[in-house]
């Protein structure tokens, strides 16, 4: 029941999902992130499954780290897409990860990208993406609104349509939402 | 088909002979050494003359093992590197299942664990390295950590492994450490300690520092030399005020 979705403007990835963490008809909490940092420039909002998500997401991020320290250097947006989709299809066929990811990432000469992926490791670099339920209210929305080269602002209005749209008409109640942004900088929180 | 045959076998007086000239390999590897500071430890090492078209950057004896964990060998380099890439992913794992930073203990017994499996396994022959590794305990201590080949594992103030003469710097150590040196002094007893086996330069030697908290620091190579020319300097004067004391 998770929603995540996420856009490229200009110089920047937004991310956003919501907080909720439920079971059956429960809600645990309302500050779950389900945006995870997997090093200083990279940011992976996962959805699905709550215990493939935790468990997929920590392996990936140990992995990462590895590389890292064993090769002096991160691994690339791209390779780490790559990367995902491969421990992905693995995993396939044996014990499959029912995790849908959105990567958002800057490389190191400062380009952005968005990479969707979902369980059955099917991988895309998009313009803007969403997964889970979400996908059928806030794609049209930003179908209509995306433009190339938006500014952060922008970015951000066009989050806030997504999360009105889906306050609107989700039948799932999910009042508050994570949004984070990664650009050259690093990456953020921001607050609504 | 034999590779259930030891290599490492018992010797009738009870050495493990095997063991033994891996540690000699080690002998023969150029010198770490590593300090204790009062907030600090510093690990120096010796930077072999490289060919003349071999890119010397390549040449790393200071590694990362995880963000808080750095390691320094001594012997074969081949052997070292397959041994870091062993405690990093062990490093990685423990985080995986403990949520939390393996401490500079535990890194030290699982290269020591593994470092004595190779000795007691058939068709294997030892590690021949021996590894110093370094960081900070949850109090923020510092911590120095030694390995040998026959898999001891060891938390000292100050010791010196490899090079062509390990126990003479070991013993300029007895001699020259003091506890809580601060960065500075801990920085030039590293020098001072490589100074009695490598010969004199700053692109002989290279120098890390760790502090709490931190990232690892290497010495830039302009302030190690003034550190050199500085402590050759002092041992000048100090060698002429003992002439000129004999011969009046």
């Amino acid at each position: 029941m998770d929603s995540i979705f996420g856009l490229v403007g200009n110089g920047y990835v937004l991310l956003a999902a919501d907080a909720a963490a439920a079971r059956s008809i429960l809600v645990f909490k309302h500050d779950e992130d389900k945006i995870r940092q997997l090093d200083d420039k990279k940011l992976m909002a996962t959805s699905g499954v709550a215990a493939d998500n935790l468990n997929f997401g920590e392996y990936i991020s140990k992995n990462m780290k590895l590389y890292e320290l064993n090769n002096d250097v991160k691994m690339s947006p791209t390779a780490t897409a790559n990367y995902i989709r491969g421990e992905l299809a693995t995993a396939l066929r044996k014990g499959p990860y029912q995790t849908n990811i959105l990567l958002g990432a800057v490389d190191d000469d400062n380009n952005v990208s968005l990479h969707t992926l979902d369980y059955m490791a099917s991988m895309a670099k998009v313009s803007f993406g969403a997964q889970g339920y979400a996908s059928n209210f806030v794609l049209s929305i930003l179908d209509r609104e995306w433009k190339p080269e938006l500014s952060q602002e922008e970015g951000l209005e066009i989050i806030r349509k997504c999360i009105h749209e889906l306050h609107t008409r989700f039948l799932i109640s999910q009042p508050k939402f994570v949004v984070k942004v990664v650009d050259h900088q690093g990456t953020r929180t921001i607050p609504l | 088909m034999s590779y259930d045959r030891a290599i490492t076998v018992f010797s009738p007086d009870g050495h493990l002979f095997q063991v033994e000239y891996a540690m000699e390999a080690v002998k023969r590897g150029s010198a770490v050494v590593g300090i204790r500071g009062a907030n600090c430890v510093v690990l120096g090492v010796e930077r072999k003359a490289v060919a003349q078209l071999q890119d010397p950057r390549t040449i790393r004896k200071i590694a990362k093992l995880d963000d808080h964990l750095t390691i320094a060998f001594a012997g074969f380099t081949a052997d070292a590197r397959v041994l870091i890439e062993k405690a990093r992913i062990e490093a990685q794992s423990y985080r995986l299942t403990c949520e939390d930073a393996p401490s500079i203990e535990y890194m030290a017994r699982f290269i020591a664990k593994t470092q004595q499996s190779y000795t007691q396994r058939g068709g294997v022959r030892p590690f021949g390295v021996s590894s110093m590794i370094a960081g900070f305990d949850s109090n923020q201590a510092p911590q120095l950590y030694l390995t040998d080949p026959g898999g001891t594992y060891s938390a000292w103030k100050a010791n010196a492994i490899g090079g062509r003469n390990e126990k003479a710097v070991q013993e300029f150590l007895e001699k020259n450490w003091t506890a809580g040196l601060a960065d500075t002094d801990a920085l030039r007893l590293v020098v001072r300690a490589l100074l009695e086996v490598v010969d004199s330069g700053a692109k002989n030697m290279e120098i890390a520092i760790l502090r709490p908290g931190a990232a690892v620091s290497m010495i830039p190579e302009a302030e190690l030399q003034s550190i050199i020319t500085d402590i050759e300097r002092e041992q000048e004067e100090a060698k002429k005020a003992t002439q000129e004391a004999q011969s009046s």
